[in-house]
């Protein structure tokens, strides 16, 4: 393997790990750096389940290069809550049943979070769109939905 | 030990709560770990090389240059995996299809399979590795492949279920006939009689993980595996079989599953994994690929039904038939069959015959897709239900609620109905305001019935009480929808202890008794009822043990609301002791409190569901959206509200999916076009409105608090009912499944012609 060293900053961690020039991101974040919330579901980019951000943007990670990432920022689903405390997006996921598998999701938490980030204040279609990224093959979305829309609801307050 | 399953009627405390599911943190922060999750010291990287024929003989296999690749350390071919089956087609067929042996089957079939130190490595490795083929004549499509000059699929297999037998081998595997009373008389009596034939295209159950495992095998022949399964005491038993292993020595763990939804009842490339670890010495992590899984795993039938249904002007249907022919890809099974059983289970019917077909074609073998094979009958069978109403002038819900089955109905596929709940679903469809909303241009409303038989098994469930109260529940059945909040819920329940005191997981093989699959909705049923009777006999322990401690007689002491009390006038002022009190002495008056349940869950309890759906067609594109959908179904008793809904909606978007995009497209070449989720297109968030959803709790008599089985039954229904909704929307009777754009455009230029 022809490695090649990157230094990145992961969940507001200084981070370095080395791979080949042809490794995804994803396997870098989850081979390597042992990162394993974020999911393959295709490696394609069409399901969103290793949907982190880079430098702030949504990305799905398998459709990155690990070495792209070098000096640049990456938040993943392991870096969400603060400590003890569950994100609001992930406190209603668990009290909304907005989750049966799980393997999802990661991604539709760090979607969401990205949306509520830029829009507090979402509709309901605005919702469906920003997470049509993100394949759920278990829940039809229903509570999904409701989930994200309690969240923002509880952030708003909170402001 | 016996024990008396009969419902009750009991009044429950935490039963049918909302609580937080004990694995939602693991899954909200990421800590979950599922298939691909595991990491073992030295492990390599197994990768697969796959036909890209549908159908060829193989002639070679040279692993020569591969082998001599710096960082290969094993390669498995058929020749690493003997038959060791001993007369047994049904095994053999399953390692067949985990490597192909002398013929390619599929596009895509494993045709040998290499374990290297990383997976660059392995990729050039399959590179190198050269596979002579002889290109054979395929078969693809159902109706094809049932005719006399049909490229036959498998030499061995001889239609069964005909009399005399035949003397050449064909591609129907099975013909099966179910149905009573006499249907030529039955015609003769209708008004109307409405035949029409039906076609829908072949599915995959899309769960969002991939098949994933890591196996691990010592030169002295034990092993381990961890691996996404729906059952991983049955990967054992196979795993085992195929691979000459000692049962007791493959320890099997099951992941958390990234959704299964029958696909994950079937072993795919874990034989393999364990051929290549112990052929390597060193542990062997296998992850598909999306296109694999599609290719290669086990996809539901395509289907081509027809259905004969004659009524009387009142609404009484005098006979019903339907001849269902299903492809089960290249291996025999008896989807057909459940084709045929299911076909007609929701109605009282005097004359009925349904006769199914089970057909080989050159497709990936077909696995189990949520309530398997009751779609595709359910489609057909609904569509011309309405149909036939049309004719007769009558509303299509009060036609279904004239006809439908009730207690004491013979079923159409033998046994006779207890108490069930189809008509209430139809009541309560025929009341639902969403019956009554307003329909705008290019809109349709329609709804259809569903009926799954669901399946109990063989279930063991352990049962420990800490010395500080708390309460290990220990299950064999894998956790695919949030089961494990639901059998907590009933152990609190019995114990009559708060849902937070008790901790339910998921046993491996070698922890536990055999537990059967995570399938035919039996997770929450049969190890809800091995769950109650594991904490009675605790309970019977822990009335001894205060008993003891009293020095009373054990029948002055009663268990309630989570403590032992003593009863009758000479004990009636000693204080009562809980749970909790007696673990605390449990080291000192006999040692560890337990209790412990084997059980075959039978009498699962039939379910009946009936679905109201809106749609808008757009005509100038074809593409049809979902504006409204109600799904009503009977649950027997829903433990966990949410999850019983989260149920009914999943098995509804599925069916959504199914009815409007989804499909298998293969080329005359017999090769899979679509095999990724860009162009095999599930619904997403932006397809799908809220999904209503009504539980209705008929009890089952036969579990002790009426539970059914909830996870397959949504799945029925909506193909027969996104198609009369399309249908009434566009004015043409759609009749092939999925209901996509082309296909609708077509149907309406064809109606404008």
């Amino acid at each position: 393997m022809a490695g090649v060293l990157v230094s990145t900053t992961i969940n507001g961690d200084a981070v370095d790990f080395a791979c080949p020039q042809d490794e995804t991101l994803l396997d870098s974040l989850r081979d390597r750096v042992g990162l394993t919330g974020v999911k393959e579901g295709c490696g394609t980019g069409d399901c969103g389940a290793c949907s982190i951000t880079l430098d702030g943007r949504l990305v799905c990670s398998c459709l990155v290069l690990g070495v792209e990432a070098n000096g640049r920022e990456i938040t993943t689903i392991e870096g969400m809550a603060d400590g003890n405390k569950l994100h609001p997006l992930q406190e209603n996921f668990i009290t909304h049943a907005a989750l049966q598998c799980g393997i999802c999701t990661p991604g539709f938490l760090v979607a969401a979070k990205v949306l509520l980030d830029r829009n507090p204040n979402p509709t309901e279609e605005e919702i469906r769109y920003a997470l049509a990224g993100n394949l759920c093959r278990c829940t039809g979305y229903d509570k999904i939905v409701r989930a994200v829309q309690a969240a923002a609801k509880e952030m708003r307050k909170r402001k | 030990m016996g024990h008396d399953t009969s419902y009750t009627n009991q009044e429950f405390k935490v039963v049918g709560t909302r609580v937080k599911r004990p694995d939602g943190i693991d899954k909200v922060t990421g800590r979950a770990r599922y298939g691909a999750d595991a990491y073992a010291p030295g492990q390599l990287v197994g990768l697969f090389l796959r036909s890209p024929h549908a159908h060829a003989r193989i002639k070679k296999i040279d692993t020569s240059r591969a082998e001599k690749l710096k960082g290969v350390k094993a390669i498995v071919t058929s020749a690493d995996l003997p038959d060791l089956t001993d007369g047994n087609r049904g095994l053999l067929d399953i390692l067949e299809n985990c490597m192909a042996r002398d013929r390619a089957l599929y596009d895509g079939h494993a045709v040998a399979a290499v374990a290297a130190i990383d997976r660059q490595t392995a990729k050039k490795a399959l590179k190198l590795i050269k596979v002579t083929y002889q290109v054979l004549p395929h078969v693809t499509d159902v109706d094809e492949a049932m005719k006399p000059d049909a490229p036959i699929v498998q030499d061995y297999v001889f239609t069964s279920g005909v009399d005399p037998k035949p003397t050449k081998p064909s591609n129907v595997s099975q013909i099966n006939e179910f149905g009573h009373g006499d249907v030529d008389k039955g015609f003769a009596e209708a008004d109307v009689i409405v035949e029409k034939s039906y076609k829908t295209e072949q599915t995959h159950q899309g769960y969002i993980e991939p098949h994933a495992c890591l196996a691990s095998v010592s030169p002295d022949g034990s092993g381990e595996l961890w691996v996404t399964t729906q059952g991983h005491f049955g990967f054992r038993i196979t795993c085992a079989q195929l691979l000459g292993m000692d049962m007791a020595k493959l320890k099997v763990t099951a992941s958390e599953i990234g959704g299964g939804f029958g696909g994950k009842t079937h072993v795919w490339v874990e034989p393999v994994a364990l051929a290549l670890s112990r052929k390597a010495n060193r542990p062997v992590k296998v992850v598909m690929d999306r296109d694999e899984v599609f290719k290669a795993t086990g996809p539901t039938c395509s289907t081509s039904v027809d259905v004969k249904i004659g009524a009387k002007k009142d609404g009484t249907i005098t006979a019903a038939s339907a001849v269902l022919r299903y492809q089960n890809g290249a291996f025999p099974a008896i989807w057909g069959m459940l084709g045929a059983m299911t076909s007609f289970a929701c109605y009282d019917l005097k004359n009925v015959k349904s006769v199914g077909y089970d057909v080989l074609c050159n497709r990936p073998k077909v696995a189990a897709y949520r309530a398997p094979s009751a779609p595709m009958a359910a489609f057909g069978v609904e569509s011309t239900m309405d149909l036939v109403a049309e004719k007769i002038g009558m509303n299509p819900v009060d036609f279904r609620i004239k006809n439908a089955a009730k207690e004491g109905t013979l079923a159409s596929y033998g046994p006779t109905y207890g108490p069930i709940g189809i008509g209430p679903t139809l009541d309560a469809v025929k009341n639902h305001p969403h019956m009554r909303a307003r329909l705008g241009k290019n809109q349709g409303r329609g709804m259809a019935c569903g009926f799954w038989f669901n399946f109990g098994g063989q279930t063991c469930t352990d049962l420990n009480i800490g010395i500080d109260g708390s309460v290990t529940l220990t299950v064999g059945t894998v956790d695919v929808g949030g089961s494990r909040a639901s059998l907590c819920l009933i152990a609190a329940e019995e114990l009559g202890i708060p849902y937070e005191q008790v901790k339910a997981n998921v046993a491996d093989t070698a922890s536990l008794g055999h537990n059967d699959m995570t399938e035919g909705s039996r997770g929450t049923f049969s190890s809800g009822m091995a769950t109650i009777f594991a904490a009675r006999e605790a309970i019977e322990v822990m009335r001894s043990r205060a008993a003891d401690m009293w020095e009373i007689p054990l029948d002055d002491v009663i268990w309630k609301d989570g403590q032992a009390k003593a009863v009758g006038k000479k004990h009636g002022n000693l204080p009562t002791l809980s749970l909790k009190e007696i673990a605390a002495k449990s080291p000192g008056t006999g040692g560890p409190i337990a209790g412990h349940s084997e059980v075959v869950a039978d009498n699962a309890g039939v379910s009946f569901a009936s679905h109201i759906c809106d749609v808008e067609v757009d005509p100038e594109t074809g593409a049809t959206k979902v504006i409204r959908y109600t799904v009503v179904q009977d649950a027997g008793k829903a433990i966990h509200p949410d999850y019983v809904e989260g149920q009914f909606q999943g098995g509804a978007a599925q069916g959504i999916g199914w009815a409007l995009n989804e499909e298998y497209i293969y080329g005359d070449d017999g090769r899979l076009q679509n095999a990724g989720f860009l162009d095999y297109r599930i619904p997403v968030c932006s397809d799908l409105p809220f999904i209503d959803t009504k539980i209705l709790e008929i009890p089952n008599p036969t579990h002790p608090y009426g539970v059914r089985g909830v996870g397959e039954t949504s799945i029925v229904p909506p193909l027969a009912a996104i198609g009369n909704a399309v249908s009434n929307a566009v004015g043409v009777r759609m009749d092939h499944i999925p209901m996509s754009p082309p296909r609708i455009l077509k149907a309406l230029e064809e109606r404008n012609s």
